[in-house]
């Protein structure tokens, strides 16, 4: 019949049968399947690329050009480019290299027993516990914890009159109370003591989850294996299941490195004058992520503040290439 | 009571220190006392801050300087919270309500868009699918926090910068969600009933709409509860854009509560603790998703 043969072919097509029900021109129908296969796909994807493109990409390259120009928000009328500027300025900046060794001081007190312990509470998660899902659930208290919040509790925990941290260590024969009590935000070592331990509380009970994971699906005929050398928990756990969940392990090290390395709400909350962003008195404790901080909503010159932002960003970058060779040599790369 | 019961070991066999030597896995082995021993005191160091941090909150000033330190909570609860609610700079009751419309706008924007994408990604083929895939997981590794300088001018230009949406429009889509939503669905969604649906003359939205969503709710859970905690906790950027104007979020305004010549605690941690009561609740009662969303990242890193 002419009038059906006048639809084009298409076979691939499986509503067109339905569609002539309709009276509709079946050529309509068509090209609406036609665009779902072929152009959907793209726009369903688009608003992913888009949004990401626009608040997160772009800002993070603008940012070079930033980094370039004069950009002060309270003289406008300074030359357009900079050149180099910001960056030989940074060279020479106390501030910043003071910020960087904070930031690397604070880095390794808290990250390296942060992972340790997480491996401790791992090995004893990965056993048959009764009320499993509880422990689980338990250890995440800190994770859901707004840092804000436990950064608060921490700081009265090492306020240096009633802090329950000195009363604690008065009691065990550190310190003392009264004249004797250690101020906490007097020098670097024990302000950075003091941060890593709120970092620590922090994550250990998540990378403890991440390494209990990689556990559960190791093989169990390993530890058969490993029955008949003799080994024991401890022994177990360093010479089968460090190597077994390796990857894991370099995992955590990479996102505890990117973490740490733009440190900002711990430091900037433990400053009982939080607003001015010095990170106590003499910069004790101030990191790099809260030097940008200052440098470009205080001291409102956002040329600079970028120019560090690339700075971090290429230490963040090397130091993580560095910690994940590092961590393969540790825990047995060699597999 | 029978006397064939089969002789069950006694003595120096149950009593072995070393249970790994049996050659069980680890996690096939009956955890022992020192086990859970060790799992309270885990357990009590996580705890214990949430814990004191409530005693303060609902403490005077003088429980708070005593020594040896107050360990029980007072009943001065109500009072420092109608002390945090009235301060006149903190808006602390308009930022309750703000972090739960950036948090929830949020979540569902990330819920919305990264399925989408993800179903995109793991079922539909189309021209360059693996090359825009490679994209998304290698913007996972970008630390934006790095591109906030930018990121505020950007806002500026808009006219965003002191509102809602400078803190709602960066956390719209994540690329973490996209890459959840595609592991999950290429597994979780069979191929063949994303088939039948097409020969019968189902369009790619309904097979998203009835076959799609269905499949990946526990998935959704999982990636919601993720998006919300890290949305409400958000501190850096909120502070940046949102500090000194009359819409803060609730982490900005805990922190208003403590500036100023003298930090007074009780009232601060009051606030606190409100700001942290609903994410409480949601480890209570979605704790279980929680923990599998975390788990389940980690085998797929």
């Amino acid at each position: 019949m002419p009038t059906t043969r006048a639809a084009p072919p298409s076979s691939h097509h499986p509503g067109s049968a339905s569609a002539a029900g309709t009276g509709r021109p079946s050529g309509w129908r068509d090209r609406l399947y036609r665009f779902d296969m072929r152009y959907l796909p793209y726009l369903m994807i688009a608003p992913f690329f888009l949004l990401f493109g626009v608040f997160g990409l772009f800002p993070l390259l603008f940012n070079g050009v930033v980094a370039l120009r004069n950009y002060r928000l309270d003289d406008p009328t300074l030359p357009y480019w900079a050149g180099v500027a910001n960056f030989t300025r940074l060279l020479g900046d106390e501030d910043f290299w003071n910020a960087l060794y904070n930031t690397f001081g604070i880095f390794l007190l808290s990250s390296v027993p942060q992972l340790l312990l997480a491996l401790v509470v791992a090995s004893l998660l990965n056993r048959k516990l009764r009320a499993q899902t509880w422990w689980r659930v338990g250890v995440l208290l800190p994770y859901v914890t707004p840092i804000v919040a436990s950064t608060m509790v921490f700081s009265a925990f090492f306020s240096r009159s009633f802090g329950m941290a000195n009363w604690l260590l008065a009691e065990v024969g550190i310190g003392g109370t009264g004249d004797a009590a250690i101020d906490w935000r007097a020098d670097k070592p024990h302000a950075w003591i003091a941060i890593a331990t709120m970092v620590n509380w922090k994550w250990i009970g998540y990378n403890a989850l991440l390494y209990l994971a990689a556990m559960q699906s190791i093989p169990r005929d390993v530890y058969e294996a490993s029955a008949i050398d003799g080994a024991g928990p401890w022994r177990q756990l360093w010479r089968i299941t460090v190597p077994m969940i390796q990857p894991v392990i370099v995992f955590t090290v990479v996102l505890s490195t990117i973490g740490g390395l733009q440190l900002f709400t711990e430091p900037m909350l433990f400053d009982l004058n939080a607003q001015a962003a010095t990170g106590g008195p003499n910069g004790e404790w101030q990191t790099i992520a809260q030097l940008i901080y200052k440098v470009g909503w205080k001291d409102l010159n956002l040329g600079y503040a970028a120019a560090m932002s690339w700075a971090l960003f290429l230490i963040i970058l090397l130091v993580t290439g560095l910690n994940i060779l590092l961590t393969n040599r540790l825990s047995g790369g060699h597999r | 009571m029978t006397a064939v019961a089969p002789p069950r070991p006694t003595g120096p066999a149950r009593r072995r220190r070393r249970p790994a030597l049996s050659g069980r896995a680890p996690q096939d082995t009956p955890a022992g006392l020192g086990t859970y021993l060790l799992l309270s005191l885990t357990f009590l160091f996580a705890a214990f801050p949430l814990y004191w941090m409530f005693v303060i909150a609902t403490s005077d000033d003088e429980a708070l300087a005593k020594l040896p330190p107050a360990v029980v909570p007072g009943n001065r609860f109500l009072a420092n919270l109608e002390e945090v609610f009235s301060l006149q700079d903190v808006y602390f009751a308009a930022s309750l309500v703000n972090s739960v419309i950036v948090s929830t706008v949020v979540t569902a924007s990330v819920l919305f868009f990264c399925s989408l994408a993800g179903f995109a990604f793991a079922k539909l083929r189309f021209r360059g699918s693996d090359t825009l895939m490679l994209l998304v997981v290698l913007t996972l590794t970008v630390p934006n926090q790095l591109g906030i300088v930018a990121l505020y001018i950007v806002m500026g230009r808009l006219g965003w910068n002191g509102t809602l949406l400078a803190v709602i429009a960066p956390g719209l889509v994540t690329a973490f969600g996209v890459f959840y939503m595609r592991q999950f669905i290429v597994n979780g969604v069979p191929d063949e009933l994303v088939e039948s649906a097409r020969v019968d003359g189902a369009t790619t939205m309904r097979i998203y709409r009835s076959i799609v969503l269905p499949a990946i709710r526990p998935a959704l859970a999982v990636l919601g509860l993720l998006t919300f905690v890290a949305t409400w906790n958000d501190f850096q950027w909120p502070l940046i854009t949102l500090s000194g104007t009359d819409y803060p979020t609730s982490m900005v305004a805990v922190s208003d509560l403590a500036s100023g010549n003298y930090v007074i605690y009780r009232r601060v941690l009051a606030g606190a603790f409100i700001a942290t009561v609903p994410l409480l609740v949601m480890l209570f009662v979605g704790g279980r998703q929680i923990v599998r969303g975390i788990m389940e990242g980690a085998v797929k890193s």
